[in-house]
């Protein structure tokens, strides 16, 4: 029983980090209807900007102070540390994402083979930038002293930076469904995925809107990429091009629908948490029968309106 | 005569095809001008045009005499031009409530609150459906709460294309009187295949063939124009 629990903690704590990718991407895909392959190069470009930050803010407090780490509010400063370091991680994502909007997505809109081919080639240039800048080598991605260590509850081990991610991501997915159902630009993008053109017809400027949401899913993407890093204990070159489960979670989930990624996130990072304990050669193959038996069964996904 | 809106010697493309070849149009203010003419001839496209969604390969656009030829699609719509498609452009996973929300310019101006009070008088029904979503509205439903959209803002013209079709014949009706109202506030350029509802609504009108204006007028003379009417709009004494 006590297995089944952490493996299920485990999955959902993938199942967040890989909704926090995968949100930002069905937003971009629902609402733009842009195809951006190099949506895991941003992330992976949060994690390593966002961690580089974390690490460096590390290493000049303890060159200030050598005794540091005996400190009691060590473990304070260093979430603080860690804290700025997915600001940072947010802010590079984001930055990056207005660029290739601006410059590489915008003079393909409704061109979805211009769109793989351009973001295909931003992604191959993003995570050959990373090398330029940080080397080929593993960097190591410590968890913050204040989620290091786990809890334990009975038999049940719960580890702290797991159970993190997970409010974390439960904040977001909450911060989200308020911006979409509860705000003004969150009812603009709720019907421009619905129809772009009617949205500009009421005196609305779609495309900055277009440039907002690409922004905030990038930055989501960044978001995911630094928590990742320390979930991995490291941060390498090929992250952002291994991130083929979050397109899985929002086809699975709907295209467009934040609700939707999240509960395939989930579902996705339990099966595959189970499949690695116990089958792990079949794991990513299990996740694509998964999403080749949900598009048999509901072709427009989980919770997606479109065909 | 005062036009709000005009349209000279508008040629627009879509893809390879020539679709307007040389539209004119002026447009009176707080009259209802209806756009007649045959399927294909250019009608929906010309409103089309008009609002920027299709981009006019030649000619003018002027917005009381600023030209709007060339500017984007929201930027034109924010001049005080309500667009009511032929599909009625409803966000179907929108509530009613949401549909009129996201066309609202200002939510706490005092003439929206009179305006919206106004709609929900006049389309009684749009109360009634307030929470529900929009794709489940019935096909006059949605073409009430598309026209209620078009006109809460205070728009100098609304563009509605083909209100009538799909219609029940009492719907029709209440969508003569619903203009009737409306053309009352603001000026109002009606694409219209139903003839009768066009000539109960209409007070000018513009003949459309092949992509050009060939005939304009005050509604009245078409009426009695058996000629044109049968010629270029192919109807008949008893069909209307």
């Amino acid at each position: 029983m006590e297995l089944i629990i952490i493996l299920t903690l485990n999955g959902v704590a993938t199942g967040m980090l890989i909704f926090l990718i995968a949100a930002g991407l069905s937003l971009i895909f629902g609402l733009m209807d842009v195809l951006n392959f190099a949506h895991g190069a941003l992330s992976m470009w949060g994690a390593y900007f966002g961690i580089w930050i974390y690490k460096g803010l590390e290493q000049f407090w303890l060159h200030q102070n050598p005794n540091l780490l005996e400190a009691s509010w060590y473990p304070w400063l260093s979430m603080l540390n860690f804290i700025i370091g997915i600001v940072a991680g947010i802010f590079i994502g984001s930055i990056l994402g207005l660029l290739m909007e601006k410059l590489l997505i915008q003079p393909v809109y409704g061109n979805h083979i211009q769109q793989i081919l351009i973001t295909m080639g931003a992604m191959l240039i993003l995570a050959e930038m990373v090398k330029l800048f940080w080397g080929s080598n593993l960097i190591s991605a410590p968890v913050p002293a204040l989620l290091d260590g786990a809890w334990e509850i009975g038999n049940i081990v719960l580890i702290k930076y797991r159970i993190t991610i997970i409010a974390i991501g439960l904040a977001i997915l909450t911060f989200l469904l308020w911006i979409l159902h509860k705000t003004k630009i969150g009812l603009i993008v709720r019907a421009g995925v619905q129809n772009k053109e009617m949205v500009q017809a009421l005196g609305i400027n779609v495309k900055k809107v277009f440039t907002l949401v690409f922004m905030l899913g990038a930055g989501l993407a960044a978001l995911g990429g630094v928590l990742m890093a320390p979930f991995m204990n490291q941060v390498y070159p090929t992250m952002g091009l291994e991130k083929q489960l979050a397109f899985i979670v929002v086809v699975i989930g709907g295209m467009g629908s934040v609700f939707g990624s999240a509960v395939a996130g989930v579902i996705v990072g339990i099966t595959e948490a189970f499949m690695l304990y116990y089958v792990p050669d079949a794991a990513l193959a299990v996740n694509f029968l998964l999403m080749a038996l949900i598009l048999l069964l509901r072709p427009s996904g989980l919770f997606g309106e479109r065909g | 005569m005062n036009s709000l809106l005009s349209l000279k010697q508008i040629h627009t493309h879509i893809q390879q095809f020539h679709i307007l070849q040389g539209v004119s149009l002026e447009i009176p203010v707080n009259q209802v001008t209806v756009l007649l003419g045959r399927n294909g001839a250019g009608k929906t496209t010309t409103l089309r045009t008009i609002m920027g969604l299709n981009k006019a390969s030649s000619g003018s656009i002027y917005w009381d005499e600023e030209e709007i030829t060339n500017l984007p699609t929201y930027e034109i719509a924010q001049k005080g031009i309500g667009y009511v498609p032929e599909d009625q452009g409803i966000f179907p996973l929108l509530t009613v409530e949401e549909n009129m929300r996201i066309a609202i310019k200002d939510e706490k101006s005092k003439h929206t609150q009179e305006n919206l009070e106004w709609i929900l008088q006049t389309f009684s029904d749009l109360k009634r459906a307030w929470k529900k979503k929009g794709g489940n509205l019935s096909g006059g439903q949605k073409q009430m709460l598309s026209i209620a959209r078009a006109f809460v803002n205070d728009n100098s013209l609304l563009l509605i294309d083909e209100p009538s079709k799909g219609l029940a014949p009492i719907m029709v009706q209440a969508l003569i009187e619903a203009i009737h109202q409306i053309k009352e506030k603001t000026t109002v350029l009606l694409v219209e295949q139903n003839f009768y509802m066009a000539s109960q609504v209409g007070n000018r009108f513009y003949i459309l063939d092949d992509g050009k204006t060939i005939h304009q007028g005050n509604m009245q003379e078409l009426i009695d124009d058996e000629h044109t009417k049968q010629k270029h709009l192919g109807i008949y004494k008893k069909n209307i």
